[in-house]
């Protein structure tokens, strides 16, 4: 039977768009969902190297949680995560917020400042790491140096060496390469507000601390959201600052230790052990996965709800 | 009267002195690191231990000459360019497809196809390495610059899907009815109407993605073993570990893969800028 014009129309018409949707769809299948899931099927297996064994049930996740061997270590890992977390939620997110503020309000040079404070976050994570363990080197480290040439040098110490220093050393590297992000994303928040409230708010005579606590802060909640949100995913999958400035075990004794390090030393092993535990790993991953998930979402919900529309 | 209008004065101009502290001291400390990073490029090791501080000579280039010249840097320099300019024109290409499909076409699977790649901008393919790790290996493209290739098309695919379809759905349809009244097929319509108006947001997903694919340490970590295949961040771990005491050649190392991504920025802060930040801005 003949095809109708009509039907031929649509008949090309639908292998055009097919055209169009399938290869995206098949590559995100095939290199994205496919791997994601499997990832959890993984876990539920005994892994000899890279060859799949039993099923094992939930046995690769009790060992990760409660086992005697992987148990402290993932947990001493997470109390980090957490560490840090907290952390930069202050000094970045915080500080960021406190700059933006700063150049919202245009002052002399603000478009130098703005430029300035963003070159950091276009940096490879690998370079500002080497950067800052080179900077941090106990004997001929900048930062040593500096404290030596102005009379402070009591407070110079091997700063990554030392457990008490070393994961706020590591903490304030990644805060001085990424803190440029918060900073334009919040300054982008604020000259959304329309202007007409902020000089409704000046004629009322508000003083600029309330203007900022009632008005600007309420007002770059969305920006709010999504920067914790970030960081709370960002907090979690941390991974290359510490693997360079503290190397793969999170020398000093594990202070620096964090979940990525350990995800990395139990899939991939290390110099000094090299067993590969793909179950394990893949349950742990799954378990990362789950954590960030349940609570990004509960975040996310949570600080939504203090949004405003204008 | 007068007096408190002079207090207010001085108030604020003391307020903005305070402004101009703070940010000048931040600018300080974001930028004189890598000031210090390009000056200690220029030094032997043991200007670097004993002037730390001081202007080198800017004439003495041998640690660029032997870094360039010794070490594999140049390398990883070509295979990072290769990396990234193929996997942002393949996110383009197939970001492009996907996004003009679900933007100028009505189906009844549309939503259903962006909240399948909005699954894919959520879910960190981190921590689903291993399985990739397998997958690759099965296919035969681990350790070679493709199983990178690959991996951070399908990471950076779903963001310029939403980049694209976002923008071309902004689109007035009097253009394209125009076109098909004319009797223009609909690839002629895509390529010569539409695309030609999509190239500020294809340049937006663009610096989005080539930024995190040049920097990007996890993946090579883990996929690449031959050194002939390793990027920059990966390859100056290599060059880091090859070099520890001489920390002349380390600093031209760094300042070396530090240079094209952060001059690019200066050049093009702007777009640097809106790139970064368009999946946290609205």
């Amino acid at each position: 039977m003949p095809v109708s014009p009509k039907q031929a129309r649509t008949l090309k018409h639908r292998s055009w768009v097919a055209f169009l949707v399938l290869p995206p769809i098949v590559f995100m299948s095939l290199f994205v969902v496919y791997p994601i899931l499997s990832a959890f099927a993984y876990a539920f297996y005994e892994w000899r190297g890279l060859a799949r064994g039993e099923f094992v049930g939930l046995a690769n996740f009790r060992e990760v949680l409660f086992g005697a061997t992987m148990a402290p270590v993932v947990w001493n890992a997470f109390s980090h995560n957490v560490q840090t977390l907290i952390a930069l939620m202050i000094i970045q997110n915080g500080g960021g917020f406190l700059l933006a503020w700063l150049l919202y309000k245009e002052p002399f040079g603000f478009r130098f400042h703005r430029v300035a404070v963003f070159v950091p976050v276009v940096l490879s994570t690998i370079i500002v790491g080497f950067l800052w363990k080179l900077f941090l080197n106990p004997n001929f480290g900048l930062v040593n140096q500096a404290l030596l040439a102005v009379g402070l040098d009591f407070l110079a110490r091997p700063w990554l060496g030392d457990s008490a220093t070393a994961l706020g050393a590591l903490i304030l590297a990644n805060a001085w390469h990424f803190i440029g992000f918060p900073t334009l994303v919040y300054l982008a928040g604020m000259q959304r507000i329309p202007s007409d409230i902020i000089e409704a708010a000046r004629l009322d005579g508000t003083s600029e601390w309330q203007l900022l606590k009632t008005i600007i802060w309420p007002l770059v909640a969305p920006s709010t959201t999504i920067l914790f949100t970030l960081l709370f995913i960002g907090a979690f999958n941390w991974f290359e600052i510490p693997y360079v400035m503290a190397g793969l075990d999170g020398s000093p004794y594990g202070n620096t230790d964090v979940l990525g390090l350990v995800f990395y030393r139990t899939a991939f092993g290390n110099q000094s052990a090299s067993i590969q535990n793909f179950g394990q790993g893949s349950a742990l991953a799954t378990l990362i996965f789950l954590f960030i998930v349940v609570f990004a979402s509960m975040l996310t919900l949570w600080l939504r709800r203090r949004e405003i529309q204008f | 009267m007068t007096l408190s209008r002079e207090t207010t004065m001085s108030r604020a101009i003391s307020f903005g002195f305070l402004v101009q502290i703070i940010l000048i001291m931040n600018s300080f400390i974001m930028l004189y690191p890598v000031v210090v990073m390009v000056f200690s490029a220029f030094k032997t090791t043991a200007q670097i231990f004993d002037h730390p501080f001081a202007v080198p000579d800017f004439t003495q280039v041998q640690n660029f000459s032997r870094v360039l010249g010794e070490t594999s840097m140049p390398t990883y320099f070509m295979n990072s360019i290769l990396v990234t300019g193929t996997s942002i024109v393949l996110i383009l290409v197939l970001g492009t497809m996907a996004g003009y499909a679900i933007a100028r076409y009505e189906s009844r699977t549309n939503t259903f196809i962006l909240l399948f790649f909005l699954a894919g901008l959520m879910l960190p393919l981190k921590l689903a390495v291993i399985p990739l790790f397998i997958l690759l290996r099965d296919l035969h493209l681990l350790d070679s610059r493709w199983s990178l290739i690959v991996t951070y098309t399908a990471i950076g695919l779903p963001s310029a899907v939403f980049i694209m379809a976002g923008f071309l759905r902004s689109l007035p349809t009097e253009l394209e009815d125009a076109a098909r009244m004319d009797g223009a097929s609909e690839p002629r319509i895509m390529w010569s109407v539409m695309l030609p108006l999509a190239l500020p947001p294809m340049a937006i997903a663009a610096i989005q993605n080539a930024v995190p694919i040049w920097n990007d340490f996890f993946f090579p970590l883990v996929f690449i073993q031959t050194d002939s295949y390793k990027t920059l961040p990966q390859g100056l771990t290599t060059f880091m570990g090859e070099y520890t005491t001489d920390w002349g050649m380390l600093f031209a190392g760094l300042t070396i893969a530090a240079a094209p991504i952060t001059l690019l920025y200066i050049a093009l802060s702007r777009q640097f800028i809106q790139g970064m930040t368009a999946g946290a801005v609205k």
